[in-house]
């Protein structure tokens, strides 16, 4: 399914979408399939499928460790088109988040015809700003693909314009400076961006960073036309005794989260 | 290539460089560009800067002429340029002073370094004592156990030293730690990156600062031998001692410009950062450059005797110099770079930083193809005091445990002073 359906769909259910974020590759990478497919059964609408990388900047503890024991496990990047027709098979957006060395090496051109043809949505890129994306734009335009940059709670005005208008699908909104990883409180720094970035653009704009719990999804839900969810979601992988126990976890806490989006607006 | 040809040349060095970092470091950016490049013409600063350099650092720094170095280097005329006598003990305070007084122009309160062998940890720290700031230093674990001697440096000068655990826990994932810390405390915090690669302005703020140091060997060297050298020869990690010296080179057609990597157990072990011998052009720590990465574009992990040269990436110019032809790239194995760290201590009583052997090994291969007509300018980047360790376990001076008792001396036996 495309984003903008997805978010026409959400916008007629009056609720903001869920998105939630897995590396392909662990524990395995036909586990980590299964284990996307739970979160769209549970109500997850898009499905952020992760690139394990050997220097992950962005990334706090939780999601760095998966991306470890997944190279380590011998994922590789072609299992991200896997990964994609799965996701999209099963009925929910099919979104990769990857750094961007992996897709240059791999070839711009190549990885969005790729990516298109196995029915992915586009890309999300932690650390490729519009300024140095070129090529991915015009790759990404020639193939239909959505294009996600991110704004933070430091953008300027100035850097919320040029990056908004360069996006397509939705807008990332970094809820506080810093990397990947569950916190307290999401804190009011999202809402303010939220705010500022719907200056510049009519796209959705959603929030990641920092949501685990069922509560902070509600409340984020408030302003944002996206919750996005990651670590919290991969802690229940990595710290389960079983693969069977990590999947009851990661179901449960994508259902508490879906309850979070449907009640953000009630 | 195609990876370049649509984005702008906008803190490029040809195809290389750009700004690869998340959003949310791009207005710390464009901050330190615009203080950076104000405070460049602005007397007050640059009077200050030169005034540390004078009272502080030692500036300028000597060459030396090593005649009995050069015995084998071909009887080639070898000149050090002796960054190894600044204060702290290598090039890396000529950068360190710049960001640190940039620091204080943003209103920061508190900066942030990676380091390798320390050297520029220790820089950091001695430049935050200096100008009262907080000062936190990123070092993987392999190197604070490698460099320990500097790991008590920085705590002496009051910085808090965080080994890194992750990944191969050298340089690359000190840099990524200290990218992570940066990210999230960036309101208050500058990241004084230690070399020449990293996001635009780094690349070249941090060799304009280090430019002195070929400013000042051209004018030595004239007044020395009468004319330009034929050839510059310095080490090559990140790249800053090198574009220091090569900088001011660069339009003297007739200098050759010749980096040298670490080749580490051999270039054809795997085991290396030869990055111009193996590594292909790719995103590495916000810049593009050469990498040393697999078919997947993970990067690929780095070997060195020398923590300063561990790295699997390099500094963007330097790449734009490589495939411009301007400059030269030639690795260096751990065997040769020791056998230059031995020469030079018992020829001339010089410890050079091993960084600095793979450039001394360098001018041994160099001199010996030029001949005795030639004259060498070689970058002494760093003193080996740090080293004295490793180099003490490499040549089986101490055991690997790193006792204390020395074996005796061979010329010591039969002298009845052994115990």
């Amino acid at each position: 399914m495309s984003v903008d359906s997805v978010f026409e769909k959400c916008r007629a259910d009056g609720r903001p979408a869920l998105i939630g974020y897995l590396p392909v590759g662990f524990p395995s990478v036909e586990g980590s399939i299964t284990a996307m497919k739970v979160l769209v059964d549970s109500g997850v609408d898009i499905v952020e499928i992760g690139v394990p990388y050997s220097d992950p900047v962005m990334d706090g503890p939780v999601i760095q460790d998966a991306a470890v024991r997944a190279l380590a496990a011998g994922v590789h990047l072609t299992d991200i088109f896997t990964a994609a027709r799965e996701v999209s098979d099963a009925g929910a957006g099919a979104l990769v988040m990857t750094y961007w060395n992996p897709v240059l090496r791999y070839g711009v051109e190549r990885f969005a015809a790729d990516l298109a043809a196995a029915g992915g949505a586009g890309l999300i890129t932690p650390d490729l700003i519009p300024d140095e994306a070129g090529d991915w734009i015009a790759a990404a335009d020639a193939h239909d693909l959505d294009k996600v940059f991110l704004v933070a709670p430091s953008s300027t005005p100035e850097r919320l314009s040029a990056v908004t208008a360069r996006c397509r699908g939705f807008v990332y909104a970094t809820a506080v400076m810093g990397v990947t990883g569950a916190r307290a409180s999401v804190g009011e720094a999202a809402d303010a961006l939220v705010s500022r970035t719907r200056e510049h653009t009519d796209l959705p704009v959603c929030v990641g960073l920092g949501v685990s719990t069922g509560d902070q999804a509600a409340e984020v839900g408030r302003y944002a036309d996206g919750v996005i969810v990651g670590s919290a979601l991969v802690r229940c992988l990595t710290e389960a005794d079983s693969e069977e126990q990590g999947l009851e976890a990661l179901g449960a806490l994508a259902r508490e989260l879906a309850d979070g989006v449907r009640r953000s607006r009630a | 290539m195609t990876t370049t040809s649509n984005v702008p040349a906008y803190g490029r060095f040809g195809g290389f460089g750009g700004r690869y970092v998340p959003e949310a470091l791009i207005p710390a950016l464009e901050q330190l560009e615009e203080v950076w490049r104000k405070a460049v013409v602005d007397p007050e600063f640059v009077g200050e800067l030169e005034r540390l350099h004078r009272t502080y650092t030692g500036r300028p720094s000597l060459i030396t002429e090593v005649p009995r170095f050069a015995e084998h280097c071909g009887g080639a005329r070898i000149i050090l340029k002796r960054e190894d006598l600044n204060h702290t003990g290598s090039h890396k305070i000529n950068n360190v002073l710049g960001q640190a007084l940039l620091t204080k122009r943003m209103g920061k309160t508190r900066v942030i370094a990676e380091t390798g062998a320390g050297q520029h940890g220790v820089a950091t720290a001695t430049a935050a004592a200096l100008l009262g700031l907080e000062c936190v230093v990123y070092m993987g674990r392999k190197d604070t156990e490698r460099q320990a001697l500097n790991v008590a440096r920085m705590r002496l000068l009051g910085a808090t030293v965080v080994p890194v655990d992750n990944g191969s826990k050298t340089l690359k994932d000190a840099v990524n730690e200290a990218f992570r810390d940066w990210v999230a405390n960036v309101a208050t915090t500058h990241y004084v990156l230690g070399t020449v690669t990293g996001p635009h302005p780094f690349p070249e703020m941090v060799r304009d600062f280090h430019r002195v140091i070929g400013v000042e060997a051209r004018q030595q060297v004239l007044d020395l031998v009468g004319r330009l050298p034929d050839a510059v020869l310095a080490c090559v990690g990140g790249g800053s001692n090198a574009i220091g010296i090569f900088h001011r080179f660069i339009d003297d057609r007739s200098v050759r410009l010749i980096g040298f990597e670490a080749g580490g157990e051999g270039v054809a072990s795997g085991k290396h950062a030869a990055r111009f011998s193996a590594g292909i052009p790719g995103v590495l720590h916000g810049a593009f450059t050469y990498v040393m990465q697999d078919e997947d574009g993970q990067t690929v992990e780095s070997h060195s005797v020398s923590a300063g040269l561990d790295y699997p990436s390099v500094g963007p110019e330097h790449a734009h110099l490589l495939e411009s032809g301007r400059a030269e790239y030639r690795p260096v194995t751990d065997d040769e770079a020791m056998e230059a760290f031995s020469l030079l201590s018992r020829t001339e009583g010089i410890l050079p930083a091993i960084e600095s052997a793979h450039a001394l090994a360098g001018a041994i291969k160099v001199g010996r193809e030029l001949g005795p007509d030639a004259v060498l300018l070689v970058n002494l980047s760093g003193r080996g005091d740090k080293d004295v360790h490793t180099a003490a376990e490499w040549f089986g001076l101490i055991d690997g445990e790193g006792a204390t008792r020395l074996p005796d001396d061979d010329g010591a036996k039969g002298m009845g002073v052994q115990q």
